[in-house]
């Protein structure tokens, strides 16, 4: 390198490569476990915003649906019946939020057997199979669906161990054996509001709260309300 | 170099052979081989996380192989091979090529100084821009840029990396190319290892830098157990960094306590060594002593990980009690491996730069072995609320506050050396001042971590965060800059533009205490650390050391653009001994040839003889040829 | 750390030496009460409670023995930088053969030492005196003068939420932390799965929440106000969001809330494990 006209191209060319670089790098770190947003259709009845959610969870995701085929995960279900594995959702401040949720997968008990009691929800009861209840045997949490923010959570009763034609990966069709939990809740202020699942149901993980238990996009994501 | 007419190798011949590329190839080579060798080897039933088909022990084969073949591709086996064969002892190796030898094996003590110094300030920015990023996630409290996961990782990725890399930070670049020197000498006790802690260091850096592959990890730098267990396997990669910078560090320390106390030259007694050399000694104690500790600690995180032990998992009859003390035992004295160096360079520069002696040599070794060894007394003030035995908390609130005191020793024996001295404000002396203030400010901070009630609110907040910075960064790194001003020009042979060398001191400056300032005040008010969102009464604070941070970031750069003119465009010669130094690497050309000195020099004096009559610190005549 | 210091710092017999001193002397005695009347109020934790009155006075007490020390490097380095510059352009010249003096060094090693030893011993007192409001694991030592008849509150921390139990109460749980007023209170913090960190912001509390293990800290209420709980210990994912509000109510609203608070647990009474100081619930390694 003997001219100045080369020397710079090289600085340059390197410049080049080390922005390259790092703009890899950061994309790769922005999209990483994360999950894109799913902004949930909005119904008005009377002027006053209604949202209908219909979300499922699985015992296994499948390779279709993450490069983690044997995690677990909550899906989501868009207008055109597609279900898709997004955490993220976004609703409409001071709302009313309908959820039906879909459980396919097994009980593994909670950690804490406090949080198998409903709360935060509208009348503290939740609806399991057409029953409404106020209290789930922990015993049976399959998953939880909590808001610590709103102070909401519920339990989600699993899937008997015995019970015939398991679904294997999502999406599951709703003829294999499956749990319906229906609720309703309020959104109150705008914000950024974690939901988890308090379950430790990812198997493998020491304490079950590793892997998807950790990563949004499976068992963990936002409420934006705006 | 030969003398005899050869015809010069066709290009790609000079890539071939044990060098750098053969390195990485060979590595590539080595992972695979551990990748699948680790599945064939392992069943389910032995990995912990065989339920879910994650296979850590081939993560693990996979990097120890990768490495392997990294440093048998740089030709680290080929000695030991050619020993253990019969061939005769040698010592040199690649010294005398061009610019190839900074890519490969080489023994001379100079070369592995400036490879250092290009591989920890790569990492170095590698780092700072995980800072930037996760300074950027900090503008909005409500707004995720990165996933809360990926957070975890990049807060994650710029401590380990930091403190990692920055361990050798000092002691790699400029302990390596200098204190041979100092001590008249013509290279290190231990040529080949010293090269080997370099390229170990850089396979570190790598094998930490895919984490991003792996899914991260979301323990911090200080990789704390029971969430270590539970965590991906970008964990691994965690530990094998610190296993790599552990041994890595404690090879250093060897070679450098080897050197200095057996290859010092004729007439140079313990007094009238430079006072660098003594906080070389004092941090490569700590080096040798607190790595291997580390190293412990987290094979029993891999352990605990892979073969399904329970170390460190409370359930089963192990404690999380366990890690976070064998952690901190390494831990404390680590951050004083970071910081003793930059005493013994603000010592070292300050006589040069007010023209007068080291004021109170004594006190200031003292200082740098008291803080040396009180550093290892002092390690559960991190534990003070975790629920320690409580009868311990006072004594160790007395022995951390009694590390003030070595520590002030060099506050005064600097304070008293610039004293009726003709002060230069040079660039590197620049530096050395704003280290007095940063200081200043962090050890302040540090006492009030240290006392226990303090600390019950400060603890793992953002007070101590700003107090780690403070006294890390600006402390280390101030020096690391004025390290690197005031010997680049030797190193090299080139000066640094001045001009914009001023305007990165004050910029830094500036910014630097515009960054980390707020960060006392948002830990008091209830930040804890590494969190991705705050309260949002906090978000005027935190914008303001954003921005701070990012001009910071920019300060940096500026300085990135003044090696990259300084040395590859204007390359204006520096004279040999720019700083009218006394000391004796100022007394050879610049750079320093291969060979160092023509004859051993013989001292007389130690190398602060400003003021008093000329003493003879080079080379008589008669002086000995010197073994090679 | 760096070290603290009342010395003169300059052989004695010398003018420019003694206008340093004074100038400190002067400068210290001016900054000091303007620090602990500015400063001093307004210094975290807070009085909510007396544990953080305690770190208060102990935080306020380091603050205004840090100013003189502040105040001695700002005057000795503007003095030195500004009056010992070398000349520009002129030649090096080199400055007097000063080494040492031992007198300064003797003075700055035993005032230093001391204003270390009364640092530590001042902590001592403050941290034994009642407890400072930190945790103390399992075998506590230092109690606040009451702390027999205090107000038994379990602090459970799990990924990623804090919950808390009033053995009191009947063993009951809620994930709201409410306390009454001019109580003496002994919190008993531990976790379910890693190590969490309760932090009561303004009572200026805070303890590792550690499996396994009982880590006991004493707080002293004073009146009513809502304070903010924060993890204070990397705990994975949500680790930032680990947060809730917690409330000072007077002892009659406490009674209230009390009786609500029961009457909304009973469901699940029966399911929640008996009250202990601490848990190890199974499975530790959940599998499929």
């Amino acid at each position: 390198m003997r001219t100045v006209g080369g020397k710079l191209l090289l600085t340059a060319a390197v410049v080049l490569a080390g922005g390259l670089l790092i703009g890899f790098y950061v994309a790769k770190l922005s999209t990483e476990a994360g999950s894109a947003a799913y902004t949930v259709p909005v119904q008005n009845e009377n002027g006053h915003p209604v949202v209908n959610m219909e979300i499922m969870t699985v015992a296994a995701i499948g390779p279709n649906l993450s490069p983690n085929p044997d995690w677990v995960s909550y899906l989501i279900k868009d207008t055109s019946g597609q279900w898709r594995r997004e955490t993220v959702w976004k609703l409409p401040a001071n709302a009313t939020v309908h959820v039906t949720i879909y459980n396919f997968d097994g009980a593994s008990a909670l950690r804490n057997n406090y949080l198998a009691r409903p709360h935060g929800m509208v009348g503290n009861h939740i609806t399991v199979d057409g029953k409404t209840v106020n209290s789930i045997n922990p015993d049976d949490a399959s998953h939880t669906f909590a808001v610590p923010q709103l102070d909401m959570i519920l339990a989600i009763p699993g899937v008997a161990d015995d019970a015939k034609n398991q679904c294997d990966i999502a999406p599951c069709p709703m003829s294999t054996a499956h749990r319906t939990i229906s609720f309703t809740f309020h959104t109150k202020a705008p914000g950024h509001y974690r939901w988890q699942c308090f379950v430790p149901c990812a198997a493998g993980w020491i304490d079950g709260f590793g892997g998807p238990m950790q990563t949004i996009g499976y068992m963990d994501g936002f409420l934006d309300i705006t | 170099m030969s003398s005899i007419a050869v015809a010069t190798p066709p290009v790609w011949r000079r890539f071939v052979g044990f060098n750098m590329l053969t390195g990485i190839v060979l590595g590539v080579v080595g992972w695979y081989a551990g990748w699948y060798g680790g599945h064939g080897v392992v069943g389910p039933s032995i990995d912990y996380f065989g339920d879910v088909d994650y296979n850590e022990i081939s993560v693990y084969l996979a990097y120890i192989g990768g490495v392997i073949g990294f440093l048998a591709g740089l030709g680290f086996l080929n000695y030991p091979i050619a020993r253990l064969r019969g061939y005769p002892p040698s010592l040199r190796e690649k010294e005398t090529e061009g610019i190839g030898r900074y890519f490969s094996l080489c023994t001379d003590h100079k070369v592995v100084g400036i490879q250092y110094l290009w591989g920890v300030g790569l990492f170095f920015f590698i780092a700072g821009l995980n800072a930037m990023l996760i300074r950027f996630e900090l503008l909005r409290p409500n707004h995720q840029v990165f996933p809360a996961g990926t957070y975890l990782t990049l807060v994650g990725l710029h401590g380990t990396m930091m403190m990692g890399i920055m361990t050798s930070g000092i002691l790699g670049p400029f302990a390596n190319y200098l204190v041979p020197l100092m001590i008249g000498a013509r290279r290190m006790a231990f040529p080949r290892i010293e090269s080997l802690t370099f390229w170990m260091l850089m396979a570190a850096g790598a094998v930490l830098e895919t984490t991003i592959f792996f899914g991260g990890f979301p323990t911090g730098w200080t990789g704390y157990a029971p969430l270590a267990n539970q965590a991906n396997p970008g964990m691994d990669n965690y530990i094998l960094f610190f296993a790599l910078v552990g041994i890595s560090m404690c090879l250093l320390g060897v070679n450098m306590l080897a050197t200095i106390v057996t290859m010092r030259a004729p007439g140079l007694t313990w007094t009238r060594l430079p006072i660098f050399v003594w906080g070389v000694i004092s941090t490569a104690i700590l080096n040798v002593l607190a790595a291997p500790v580390l190293v412990a600690a987290l094979g029993m995180a891999a352990l605990d990980r892979t073969a399904q032990t329970n170390f460190y998992v409370t359930a089963a009859g192990g404690s999380s009690y366990l890690y976070q003390n064998l952690f901190w035992v390494f831990g404390h004295p680590e951050v004083y491996i970071l910081a003793l160096p930059g005493f013994g360079i603000v010592l070292e520069l300050l006589p040069v730069f007010s023209r007068k002696p080291l004021w109170g040599y004594r006190l200031s070794v003292a200082g740098l072995l008291g803080v040396s060894l009180l550093s290892w007394f002092v390690w559960q003030h991190h534990l003070f609320v975790s629920g320690m035995n409580g009868d311990l908390r006072p004594f160790y609130m007395l022995s951390t506050e009694l590390i003030s005191i070595p520590t002030g020793f060099t506050f005064i024996c600097g304070m008293m050396t610039i004293w009726r001295g003709h002060i230069r404000f040079t660039v590197p002396m620049l530096f050395c001042l704003a280290w007095f203030f940063n200081f200043l400010i962090g050890g302040l901070s540090g006492v009030f971590l240290s006392d226990t009630p303090s600390d019950v609110t400060t603890h793992g907040s953002f007070f101590s965060m700003a107090h780690f910075h403070y006294t890390i960064m600006g402390g280390l790194v101030f020096t690391f800059f004025a390290a690197i001003y005031y010997w680049v020009p030797k190193m090299f042979g080139y000066k640094l533009h001045e001009g914009m060398a001023k305007i990165h001191f004050w910029t830094m400056f500036v910014f630097f205490n515009s960054t980390f300032a707020p960060l006392f005040a948002i830990g008091f008010l209830g930040q804890p650390r590494r969190v991705v969102t705050y309260p949002s009464g906090l978000q005027f604070l935190n914008d303001w050391a954003s921005v701070s941070a990012f001009l910071l970031g920019c300060s940096m750069l500026l300085f990135l653009w003044n090696l990259v003119y300084s040395l590859v465009f204007a390359k204006v010669p520096a004279e040999a001994n720019p700083w009218g130094s006394k000391s004796i690497e100022f007394q050879l050309p610049s750079p320093v040839p291969v060979h160092n000195f023509d004859r051993i020099p013989v001292f007389s004096s130690d190398p602060y003889g400003y003021g008093e009559p000329a003493r003879p610190l080079t080379i008589p005549a008669g002086a000995p040829a010197g073994r090679d | 750390m760096t070290a603290e210091t009342n010395t003169p710092p300059a052989p004695a017999a010398d003018n420019q030496g003694r206008f340093v001193v004074i100038a400190w002397l002067v400068l210290s005695a001016v900054a000091t009460p303007l620090v602990a009347i500015f400063l001093g109020p307004i210094i975290p934790p807070g009085n909510a409670t007396v544990q953080g009155q305690g770190q208060v006075f102990d935080n306020q007490v380091m603050t205004a023995l840090a100013t003189p020390i502040v105040c001695l490097l700002v005057v000795y380095f503007a003095y030195t930088l500004a009056t010992f510059r070398a000349r520009r352009g002129a030649e090096l010249v080199d400055g007097p053969p000063l080494r040492e003096h031992h007198g300064i060094q003797v003075v700055w090693i035993i005032v230093t030492g001391i204003m270390v030893l009364f640092l530590a011993g001042f902590g001592t007192y403050e941290l034994l005196k009642d407890g400072a409001g930190g945790g103390q694991g399992p075998n506590a030592i230092a109690f606040p003068p009451n702390h027999k008849n205090a107000l038994e509150v379990q602090v459970i921390g799990q990924q990623w939420e804090f919950t808390y139990r009033y053995p009191s109460l009947g063993g009951m749980e809620s994930s709201q932390l409410v306390l009454p007023a001019n109580t003496d209170v002994e919190l008993h913090v531990t976790s379910l799965d890693v190590i969490h960190s309760f932090w009561a912001v303004e009572l200026g509390v805070k303890a590792d929440a550690n499996p396994g293990v009982d880590n006991v800290a004493y707080v002293e209420t004073r009146d009513p106000l809502t304070f903010h709980v924060r993890c204070a210990e990397l705990c994975g994912l949500w680790h930032g969001y680990m947060f809730n509000n917690g409330r000072i109510v007077s002892q009659s609203d406490f009674q209230t809330w009390a009786t609500q608070a029961q009457k909304q647990y009973a469901p699940i009474a029966k399911y929640v494990p008996k009250y202990s100081h601490t848990y190890l619930p199974d499975p530790q390694r959940r599998a499929g």
